[in-house]
């Protein structure tokens, strides 16, 4: 494999590299290294990210919109079977958590579960399979492949900031601008003289702030921070396999045990982005919390 | 591990997903789950119906079998009773002809009794007038003795 001819550093570089198009010396490319990648700055997309991460969607979306056609009140078949249940498991977490009335709720969470959960799916195929099939050593038709979406910071903040942003859209559009103003600067410190209400206003600014921006950041990070410490040691067992036989066979063990033990990484993880996305956004749906 | 835009083209594709599980997966299953729901309901429901409507069939068929057996036991009684009389009124009406029957054969009987008697009456007369006569023949004259021996025949 890769390894044979790189030293372990470059492997686990190598692995940690999305495919990147941007600018590169005035010319838009792949870029060829990660310091070229990170040349190009603000202005790139990791394509294989975005590819697999948006195909993984197709599927799902696929699978689910065929069965919403067939579904009917009479007897389900096979897939209408097991998309009902993951309707009811999802309806049943929003009834759960979520006091308000909003439509958009419940598909957003299963949107959420299910694309976060076959995102992290990827990890589960062995690290070097498809970088292998399509790389230099294969077809060779790209230098770089990130096979799970849920490892690149960008995938899970663009999740999480589209969350926020409903945060934020909803927060306004139930308490008002006033009421969602009053919520960061009026809480937890209140008093009623006045020559102390501006100095607590800035102080509840901040922690309210902070306790906002949290939010967002700790979905993202949570998701980013398992599935990449995850990927990370699925690379690390890669690497023995390069250490001979004893080494590898120990490698090898080790990798269906932690595979096993990810598949409930995996779930949990995107069970627990569902969650706080419905948490987050019913406390943007009420007054207090 | 660059943040760049490859975070807004995955906050578009999000929001992209969304409106189409909005669109086209969530309502149409969760209307077929209430759809099917509120059809178990009313087929159990209709079961139930059913089985009270079945309920009381059985008893209205009980009441009917008990109302026909005693109609049967009220028809059988009055044949009965029906038989009775017929049986009884065949017996007047015999002993009524009987003795209607019994009459008239008296009352021939007597006619011929009487006939018998008229016609014995007149035989004796002519008897005796004749042997009155054959003795008279010789001893008297039968215009002369004529009243005695009527008087003699009146008293057969």
């Amino acid at each position: 494999m890769a390894a044979t001819e790189l030293t372990s550093g470059e492997y686990i570089q190598h692995h940690l590299t999305n495919l990147t198009f941007g600018k590169i010396d005035g010319v838009w490319r792949m870029a060829h290294s990660a310091e070229e990648a990170k040349e190009m700055g603000f202005w790139a997309l990791h394509v294989d990210s975005l590819a697999w991460s948006i195909g993984l969607a197709a599927i799902f979306l696929f699978f689910f919109i065929r069965a919403a056609r067939k579904a009917t009140a009479g007897v389900p078949s096979g897939l209408v079977n097991f998309v009902e249940w993951i309707t009811e498991f999802i309806d049943e977490s929003v009834r759960g958590s979520f006091t308000a009335r909003n439509p958009l709720i419940a598909p957003l969470a299963m949107t959420v579960f299910a694309w976060v959960f076959l995102m992290n799916l990827m990890d589960l195929i062995p690290v070097d399979l498809i970088p292998y099939i399509l790389g230099d050593h294969g077809l060779g038709l790209f230098h770089f492949m990130k096979v799970v979406p849920s490892t690149d910071p960008n995938v899970t903040f663009g999740m999480a900031f589209g969350v926020f942003l409903l945060i934020l859209f909803y927060s306004i559009k139930v308490k008002g601008v006033g009421g969602f103003v009053g919520e960061l600067t009026g809480m937890p410190f209140q008093t009623s003289n006045i020559a102390l209400k501006p100095i607590f206003f800035v102080i509840n600014l901040v922690l309210e702030g902070v306790n906002l921006i949290a939010k967002p950041i700790s979905l993202s990070l949570r998701l980013f921070g398992n599935m990449y410490a995850g990927e990370m040691i699925f690379i690390l067992i890669a690497l023995m396999y390069s250490g001979g036989i004893v080494l590898g066979v120990f490698g090898g063990a080790l990798q269906l045990v932690w595979a096993i033990f990810h598949i409930l990484v995996i779930t949990l993880q995107a069970f627990i982005f569902m969650t706080l996305t419905i948490v987050y956004l019913d406390m943007a749906h009420s007054e207090h919390h | 591990m660059n943040i760049n835009l490859t975070l807004i083209a995955q906050l578009i594709s999000f929001a992209v997903f969304v409106w189409f599980t909005m669109r086209f997966v969530w309502p149409p299953i969760t209307k077929a789950l209430e759809e099917r729901k509120a059809k178990i309901a009313d087929g159990l429901a209709a079961a139930e119906r059913g089985q009270h409507e079945q309920e009381l069939a059985a008893k209205r068929a009980v009441e009917h079998l008990h109302e026909a057996k005693q109609q049967a036991a009220e028809i059988v009684a009055k044949a009965e009773k029906r038989a009775a009389e017929i049986v009884d009124e065949s017996k007047d009406t015999a002993r009524v002809e009987g003795e209607r029957i019994l009459t008239a054969a008296r009352a021939e009987i007597e006619q011929e009794t009487n006939k018998a008697r008229e016609q014995l009456r007149a035989k004796v007369a002519e008897l005796a007038v004749a042997g009155a006569e054959k003795i008279l023949r010789k001893e008297i004259d039968a215009g002369a003795h004529k009243d005695i021996v009527e008087s003699v025949a009146n008293q057969i």
